[in-house]
């Protein structure tokens, strides 16, 4: 078979894949970008590039992604609805394809009401279940959106979407999630969890239904460095369900971020082991991502295939 | 109907500065309902415009004309003899009227003393909210009665979005996530498997994208 991309390569093997994520800068030089993506090269398999993540104007994804590849890891392209309407989607892939980017994740995006221009337009031509539909169709069936075909060498994206368990309502999350396989997500990244036990019910609803057998789903996961960090995200991020417990454990540890460090990899160990359906895990350390390697060691997911 | 709100009396009357007569011309349609542009509400704001121009020491003439509707020629043509000596017009119409008034005195200087906000209704007193969003092809029938277009703040199609919690959009704690309503609605009338159906990419040349849209019907027009 031929794949799209390396981490098509490893999911469809049956290996527990790996991915991180690097964030792209709010200012033109890539000498960060470059150092994360040194850092992690050897220890993950793919890095999702984010685009303008929670709609703060930062060095597009496409741009970042060739940098990142530049050094030697595959991208995963975070692709919003927010900014760009079917005309700038299609435009701004078939580049990122022309640049050697093989990996698409589609997602609606943070509203602009949370970023540096909040008195931005926002655009939503299309939704993320449309988009992954319609980047499906591309590659599939050679069409442009609008149906028109595609005369020659055609987008042919590996296509990934998002899925938060902890959003509600929580039973129809499943139904989403069977939506997105259904418009053609291969692979799905989901919200970072903290809450292990509602995480642990929604993976039974996806085995029960089967989607982990359509699928590819990566759990994610994010080490905290401190017990405000983990309450910022309990009380302002939405989306997010941050247990008590766990601002408690990081409040009375000697060394949080020794801490932090130790309930990720309980975390990634837990999932491996005991949650079934789970083809890998998706680290996100946020403004942290030279920690990855320890991680990813730590949970004998080292080396990488 | 139309929801507009005032403007402040200052920008209001920067609008018109150095004019010496001025009409304040209401609107007895949906301005009067949503208590911003009707007979009282015109003549409270000549009040307080009189008020202003005798603290201010800038003598002023205010005149008060509420119209039936300015969004229809017939309605306006009654105010033409008042227009006639006037400097300027201030409109409390929405922004239909104003550009009405404007048409109709193409040599008047026509201003709008209302923000038009959106289409909706009251849902408390004093109290009104967007339901509408004007996309020209209804999708209510798929979605509970229940309007993604204008509700949601993406606009999706297919949602919640993974950013619906408790029930509320993550935009605002104080909204509900139209899609959670949706959700709910579907529940209660035992159509959840519409939800699993995926709503294909909108056609929105129909809604202001497709640039200003007309309607026209050709069984009642009269050429």
């Amino acid at each position: 078979m031929n794949y799209l991309s390396k981490l098509q390569q490893i999911l469809e093997s049956g290996q527990f894949a790996v991915t991180a994520e690097i964030g792209p800068p709010k200012h033109t030089s890539v000498e960060a970008v470059r150092h994360h993506a040194d850092i992690m090269k050897d220890y993950v398999d793919a890095t999702n590039i984010t685009d303008c993540q929670t709609a703060i104007v930062r060095i597009s994804s496409i741009a970042t992604g060739v940098h990142v590849k530049e050094r030697g890891i595959e991208p995963i392209i975070q692709m919003t609805t927010r900014d760009r309407n079917r005309i700038a989607i299609q435009a701004d892939l078939m580049g990122a394809y022309s640049l050697g980017l093989r990996n698409v994740l589609c997602l609606s995006g943070d509203h602009q009401k949370f970023g540096n221009h909040p008195t931005a337009k926002n655009v939503y031509d299309v939704d993320s279940i449309q988009l992954i539909q319609l980047l499906k169709q591309m590659r599939d069936e050679k069409k442009f959106f609008s149906g028109e075909e595609i005369k020659q060498d055609e987008p042919q994206f590996f296509l990934g979407a998002v899925v938060n368990p902890f959003a509600d309502p929580f039973e129809f999350r499943v139904d989403r999630l069977e939506k997105k396989i259904e418009a053609g997500a291969q692979f799905i990244q989901t919200q970072c969890i903290f809450d292990m036990e509602r995480f642990e019910r929604f993976m039974e609803m996806v085995c029960q239904r089967g989607l982990d057998k359509r699928a590819h789903i990566l759990a994610g996961v994010t080490p905290l460095k401190s017990w405000r960090a983990a309450k910022y995200m309990q009380s302002s991020v939405s989306g997010m369900i941050v247990p008590d417990k766990i601002i408690e454990r990081l409040k009375a540890a000697e060394d949080p971020k020794a801490e932090g460090i130790k309930l990720c990899i309980e975390q990634i160990n837990y999932i491996k082991e005991k949650i079934k359906g789970v083809h890998g895990v998706h680290i996100m350390a946020i403004a942290w991502e030279e920690i990855v390697p320890e991680i990813v060691k730590a949970c004998g997911l080292y080396p990488r295939p | 109907m139309i929801i507009a709100q005032q403007k402040s009396i200052e920008d209001i009357a920067k609008t018109v500065e150095g004019c010496k007569k001025i009409l304040l011309a209401g609107c007895a349609g949906c301005v009067t309902v949503c208590l911003a542009g009707g007979e009282k509400e015109t003549e409270i704001m000549a009040s307080a415009l009189r008020i202003k121009s005798r603290l201010e020491e800038d003598p002023r003439t205010i005149v008060t004309y509420t119209a039936t509707r300015q969004c229809d020629p017939e309605y306006i043509e009654a105010m033409a003899e008042t227009v006639k000596d006037v400097d300027a017009i201030i409109s409390l119409a929405c922004g239909v009227g104003v550009q009405y008034l404007a048409e109709r005195f193409p040599d008047k200087w026509v201003v709008p003393a209302l923000n038009t906000k959106f289409i909706g209704g009251s849902t408390l007193h004093g109290i009104w909210e967007e339901k509408c969003g004007l996309c020209g092809d209804c999708v209510l029938h798929k979605t509970g009665g229940i309007c993604p277009i204008i509700r949601c703040s993406k606009s999706i199609l297919n949602g919640p979005c993974g950013g619906s919690q408790y029930g509320k959009c993550e935009v605002d704690p104080d909204t509900d996530c139209a899609w959670a309503l949706i959700y709910d609605k579907m529940k209660a009338l035992g159509k959840l498997d519409k939800m699993m159906e995926i709503q294909p990419v909108k056609d929105w040349s129909t809604s202001r994208d497709g640039g200003p849209r007309k309607a026209i019907r050709e069984d009642v027009k009269i050429d």
